[in-house]
C-alpha cells in the first residue's frame, strides 16, 4: 500500500490532534480530576498513534504510545497529575510535534529516538505505579497486556458474550461518566428461544425495554445487523440504566420467547480493565498492519534520505540547492462545504451570463438592450464571486493563537512569575496568508508582556495588584479591518526611561528628546536594535522584537500602535486589513498618472480654495470643521508636474490613520473601483508611499498609494 | 586521447547573448522566463534611476531596469530591436532587463569560461565575474544576483 498520498491528510490531522492534546493537557494541569480532558487526551493520543502506525512512522508511534500509556495510568487513577509529570509530557508533545515537522519537511520522521523523554516518562511511571519499568520495550508490555486480558476473559462464563463486545473509547468514556454520575452500567447477553420466528422483533423489544429505563450504548452485532436479523439466537449489549440489574433483567425476560439473559453490573474499574482487553486486542492488529506496510515505506524512505542529505550539506554552496529543502507538502485549507456550494452556484450563474452575452453579441442591433442588462448582471455576479472566494480564503485566527496558552505556561515557569492568558475573539476570521504570518508578531508581543510588562509577584503585591498577572489577547472586526489587541496589566512603559535611553544611545540630543511627545518617544521602541531590557534573557531583550513585529505587520498591510500607562499596563493594538488581495480604492490622477488610494483610509473628499490654505511652521494646513489638517501635495511627493489650474478649487482627499489626518492634494478624481493588489516585487525599494500596483481594465498599471505613510 | 577526455568532461551551458552598444553580455538561459518587446512602462516615483518602472506582463506587475543605466552607460531611445528580458532568480520574483537587442542563443563550454581579474570585478561592481571566450568574441556573463540588486540591499 502506498501511503504517500495520505501524507497531507496525516499532517493536517496530526496537527489537529497535537493541538487537542496541548489544549486538554493545559486543562488537565489546572484540573487534574477533569475526566473529560483525560478522555479527550486519550482519544487524540490514540488516534495519533494509530495514524502514525498506518503511515509507518515507528518512532512517532512509539513515543505516542508511551505517552498514551501514561495517560491511561492517570485515567485509572494509579498515577497522580504532578507538575513534574506534566513537564515531561509537554516535552514529549514537543517531540511529537518535532516528528511531524520533520515529516512535513522530508516525508521522513528523522532518526531521533527521543529516548531521554521515553525513559523519563517510564521512570516517573515506575515511581508512581511500580509497573512502568517494564516499559522500555513497549511491545513486550503490549503482549503482556494481551496475555492478561486473555487470562481475564478465558475463565469467564461462556454465555457472558457481552465481555467480548468491542467498545470504542467514546462509548467507554460515556459509560464511565455514567457510573461516576451514579447510574448503573450493565453488560447483557440475551438468548432467544431457538424456535422463535421473529427474532429481530424480539431483539427490538428487548432493546426498547432497556431504552425505556436508560440508554443502550453498544450492541453486538450492530443494531443494524440485529434489525436485519443477521444474528444467531443471541446478542449482547451494554446499557446505562437508572434501575438496578434485577429490574433490567426482569424487563428483558418480560419479552416473550426470551430464553435467558446473562448480565452483570460494571464498575469504573471493571470498565477500565475491559478497555485494557479491548485495546490489547486492537494493538496487535495495528502492529500487524504496520509490518505489512513497513517494507514499502522503507523502500521510499532511503531514497528520500539520499536526496535530502546532500541537499542539506550543499546548503551553503549556493541558492539553487537550498530550494530542495522547502517543505514537500503544499498548503491546504479546510473549506466549509457551504462556501464551496455558493462558489459553484456563482460560477454557473457566470456561465449563464456569458452565454447570454455570446448570443446577444450574435443577435445584431435589437440586442443591445439585453447586452446592457447582461453586463450589469455579470458585474453583480463577479462581485459576489469575489466575495465568495475571499470567504473561502478566510480562516479563524484560532490556529495562530491556540499555541499561546501553552507558551505562557512555559514562560510562567521560566520567568518565575504568576500569569494567566485570556484570549477572546479567536473565531475572528482573516485571510489565510495573514493568519499564517501573524503568529510570530503576536508571539513577540506576548513574550514581551510576560518578560517586560508583568512584574514579579512580590512587586505586584507591593503595588496592591493581584499576584497573578494577566496577559490578554482580544481580536475583533472593526469595519474593513481586524483589530488584535495584546496587552498586560503590568508596569507599563516608563516613558522617561525610554527618553533617557534615546539620549544615552545618541539618537537625539537631550533638548530634542525633551521636546518629544510621549508618542514620539514610544515610537523609538520600534527602532531596530533598541532594547529596553535591563538584562538580556533568552525570552526577549536582544533588541530584535518590536522592530520585527512592526515590519512583519506592515508587510501585511497593517499597522501597530501602543497605549500604555505607568503601573497599569500596556496594550499593543494591531490593525490588519480584512483581505489582502482585493480592495476598494479611489482612483485619482496626479500629473498624468493614475493612482489608487485605499478607500478605508479615506474619510472625506473636500474642495478647497487655494486661499483657504494657511501656513503653520512653514507647512501648509487647512482648517476643516475645527480641525487643523496638514496638506500634502501629491505632485511634489510623486515628483510630477501638477496639471491643476491655479484658479480652480483644489481637490483634497482627507485620509486618516488612527487619530491623525492629512489632506492629499490630487489633480483629478476618477471614481471608486475595486482593485486587485499586486506587489511591486522585492527588488524595487520605494519610499513606502507606494504600497503596490494594480492593473486597470485597459491593461494600464496604476500604483497604489499607502496613505498611512504620508501621515 | 587527453583532448577527448577533456571534450567529454567539458559541459556546455546555454546563454542568451544580448548587446549593449558593441558589447556582448550572456545571460544563463535557465533564469530567463521570457523575452518581450517594450510595452508601456509605468513610472514609479522615488526609486533608483536605473529602474524604469513597472510593466504589465499578462496580469503580472514586473519591475524593469535599463541595463545601460545600471552599467553606467548612456541612455538610448528604445527602438524596434529593444527587448526586455524577463528573468526569475526565484520563482516569486521576476525582473525585466532592458537591452539594446538580443543576438542569439549560444553554447559556452566550461573550458571557454574564465574568471575576470579582481580589478575588472571591482570596476563592474561585481556584475560580471566571468567571461566566455567564444569564436564570436568575448561574452561577459552577467552575475544576475548582483545585477538585480540583491547584494545592494545588504549594504
Amino acid at each position: 500500500m502506498d501511503v504517500s498520498q495520505y501524507l497531507g491528510i496525516f499532517l493536517d490531522e496530526s496537527r489537529e490532534h497535537i493541538q487537542t492534546l496541548s489544549d486538554q493537557m493545559m486543562i488537565l494541569e489546572q484540573e487534574p480530576e477533569n475526566q473529560d480532558a483525560i478522555s479527550e487526551i486519550f482519544r487524540a493520543a490514540h488516534s495519533l498513534k494509530g495514524m502514525a502506525g498506518t503511515m509507518g512512522y515507528k518512532r512517532l508511534q512509539h513515543l505516542t504510545h508511551v505517552t498514551e500509556d501514561c495517560f491511561s495510568d492517570i485515567r485509572s487513577g494509579s498515577m497522580a497529575v504532578t507538575s513534574e509529570l506534566m513537564d515531561v509530557l509537554f516535552q514529549a508533545l514537543d517531540a511529537i510535534e518535532g516528528y511531524v515537522n520533520t515529516i512535513q519537511e522530508s516525508t521522513d520522521e528523522g532518526d531521533d529516538d527521543n529516548e531521554n523523554i521515553v525513559n523519563e516518562i517510564n521512570r516517573i511511571r515506575a515511581a508512581a505505579t511500580g509497573k512502568g519499568d517494564a516499559a522500555p520495550a513497549p511491545k513486550k508490555e503490549e503482549s503482556a497486556d494481551t496475555a492478561e486480558g486473555g487470562a481475564d476473559v478465558a475463565p469467564a462464563n461462556d454465555k457472558a458474550a457481552y465481555r467480548n463486545i468491542k467498545l470504542d473509547e467514546s462509548a467507554k468514556g460515556v459509560m464511565e461518566d455514567a457510573i461516576v454520575a451514579g447510574k448503573h452500567v450493565f453488560g447483557f447477553s440475551v438468548y432467544i428461544q431457538e424456535t422463535c420466528l421473529l427474532k429481530a422483533a424480539r431483539a427490538f423489544l428487548v432493546i426498547k425495554a432497556l431504552e425505556d429505563m436508560g440508554e443502550v450504548i453498544a450492541t453486538d452485532p450492530s443494531s443494524q445487523d440485529i434489525e436485519d436479523e443477521k444474528f444467531d439466537f443471541n446478542f449482547s449489549l451494554f446499557t446505562i440504566c437508572d434501575n438496578d440489574i434485577d429490574t433490567a433483567k426482569a424487563a428483558i425476560m418480560s419479552v416473550s420467547e426470551i430464553e435467558e439473559a446473562v448480565g452483570e453490573e460494571y464498575t469504573v474499574e471493571m470498565m477500565q480493565n475491559f478497555g485494557g482487553a479491548a485495546a490489547a486486542e486492537e494493538a496487535p492488529a495495528e502492529s500487524a498492519e504496520t509490518k505489512e506496510e513497513a517494507p514499502e515505506v522503507k523502500e521510499t524512505a532511503p531514497a528520500v534520505k539520499q536526496e535530502t542529505a546532500p541537499a542539506s550539506k550543499a546548503e551553503n554552496a549556493g541558492k539553487p540547492q537550498a530550494q530542495a529543502k522547502k517543505p514537500v507538502i503544499s498548503k491546504t485549507i479546510r473549506v466549509d462545504i457551504e462556501k464551496l456550494d455558493t462558489l459553484m452556484n456563482l460560477v454557473s450563474e457566470l456561465i449563464i451570463a456569458k452565454n447570454t452575452i455570446v448570443s446577444a453579441a450574435d443577435g445584431g442591433e435589437s440586442s443591445s438592450q439585453t447586452l446592457n442588462e447582461q453586463v450589469e448582471y455579470l458585474e453583480s455576479v463577479t462581485t459576489n464571486l469575489h466575495e465568495a472566494v475571499m470567504k473561502v480564503r478566510m480562516v479563524p485566527i484560532e490556529s495562530a493563537v491556540n499555541k499561546f496558552p501553552r507558551m505562557v505556561r512555559d514562560l510562567e515557569k521560566k520567568l518565575d512569575k504568576k500569569m494567566q492568558l485570556t484570549i477572546t475573539g479567536e473565531e475572528t476570521e482573516l485571510d489565510r496568508t495573514v493568519v499564517d504570518e501573524i503568529g510570530d508578531p503576536l508571539m513577540h508581543l506576548i513574550r514581551n508582556s510576560a518578560d517586560h510588562g508583568l512584574e514579579h509577584p512580590d512587586e505586584r503585591a507591593a503595588k496592591g495588584k493581584p499576584e497573578m498577572g494577566t496577559i490578554f489577547l482580544n481580536a475583533y472586526q472593526d469595519g474593513n479591518s481586524v483589530i488584535i489587541e495584546v496587552g498586560d496589566d503590568g508596569k507599563g512603559i516608563d516613558v522617561e526611561a525610554v527618553r533617557a535611553k534615546i539620549v544615552e544611545r545618541g539618537l537625539a540630543s537631550e533638548e530634542t528628546a525633551a521636546q518629544f511627545t510621549d508618542k514620539e518617544v514610544i515610537n523609538y521602541l520600534f527602532d531596530p536594535g533598541f532594547s529596553m531590557a535591563k538584562k538580556v534573557t533568552d525570552i526577549s531583550g536582544r533588541g530584535v522584537g518590536l522592530d520585527v513585529v512592526k515590519s512583519n505587520i506592515e508587510s501585511l498591510g497593517g499597522d501597530v500602535s501602543v497605549k500604555t500607562k505607568l503601573d497599569e499596563g500596556s496594550t499593543w493594538i494591531i490593525r490588519l486589513p480584512l483581505t489582502l488581495a482585493i480592495i476598494q480604492a479611489l482612483m485619482v490622477i496626479v500629473g498624468e498618472e493614475k493612482y489608487a488610494i485605499p478607500l478605508d483610509s479615506i474619510t472625506t473628499i473636500e474642495s478647497v480654495q487655494e486661499s483657504d490654505l494657511k501656513l503653520v511652521q512653514g507647512k501648509e494646513v487647512i482648517q476643516l470643521r475645527g480641525t487643523v489638517i496638514p496638506i500634502v501635495r501629491m505632485s511634489n511627493i510623486l515628483g510630477v508636474e501638477s496639471t491643476h489650474n491655479m484658479d480652480e478649487d483644489m481637490i483634497v482627499v482627507i485620509v486618516k490613520k488612527g487619530d491623525s489626518q492629512a489632506g492629499l492634494v490630487v489633480d483629478e478624481l476618477m471614481g471608486q473601483q475595486e482593485v486587485v493588489i499586486k506587489s511591486l516585487g522585492k527588488y524595487i525599494n520605494t519610499d513606502r508611499v507606494i504600497s503596490g500596483a494594480t492593473i486597470l481594465g485597459d491593461g494600464e498599471v496604476a500604483l497604489i498609494i499607502d496613505a498611512n505613510a504620508l501621515i | 586521447m587527453e583532448e577527448l577526455e577533456r571534450y567529454v568532461e567539458d559541459k556546455a551551458t546555454q546563454y542568451i547573448v544580448v548587446n549593449l552598444g558593441i558589447e556582448h553580455y550572456g545571460i544563463d538561459i535557465k533564469y530567463i522566463d521570457n523575452i518581450v518587446k517594450v510595452p508601456a512602462i509605468r513610472r514609479v516615483p522615488n526609486i533608483e534611476d536605473y529602474f524604469k518602472g513597472v510593466i504589465n506582463l499578462r496580469g503580472e506587475v514586473i519591475p524593469v531596469m535599463d541595463l545601460r543605466l545600471r552599467f553606467g552607460m548612456e541612455e538610448l531611445e528604445y527602438t524596434g530591436k529593444t527587448r526586455i528580458i524577463i528573468v526569475k532568480l526565484d520563482p516569486q520574483a521576476a525582473m525585466g532587463l532592458i537591452v539594446d537587442e538580443v543576438e542569439q542563443v549560444l553554447d559556452i563550454y566550461d573550458s571557454q569560461i574564465e574568471k575576470v581579474s579582481a580589478e575588472k570585478k571591482e570596476e563592474t561592481n561585481g556584475y560580471i565575474t566571468t567571461v566566455g571566450k567564444t569564436d564570436r568574441g568575448l561574452v561577459s556573463i552577467l552575475n544576475l544576483a548582483t545585477v538585480i540588486g540583491e547584494k545592494e540591499q545588504q549594504i
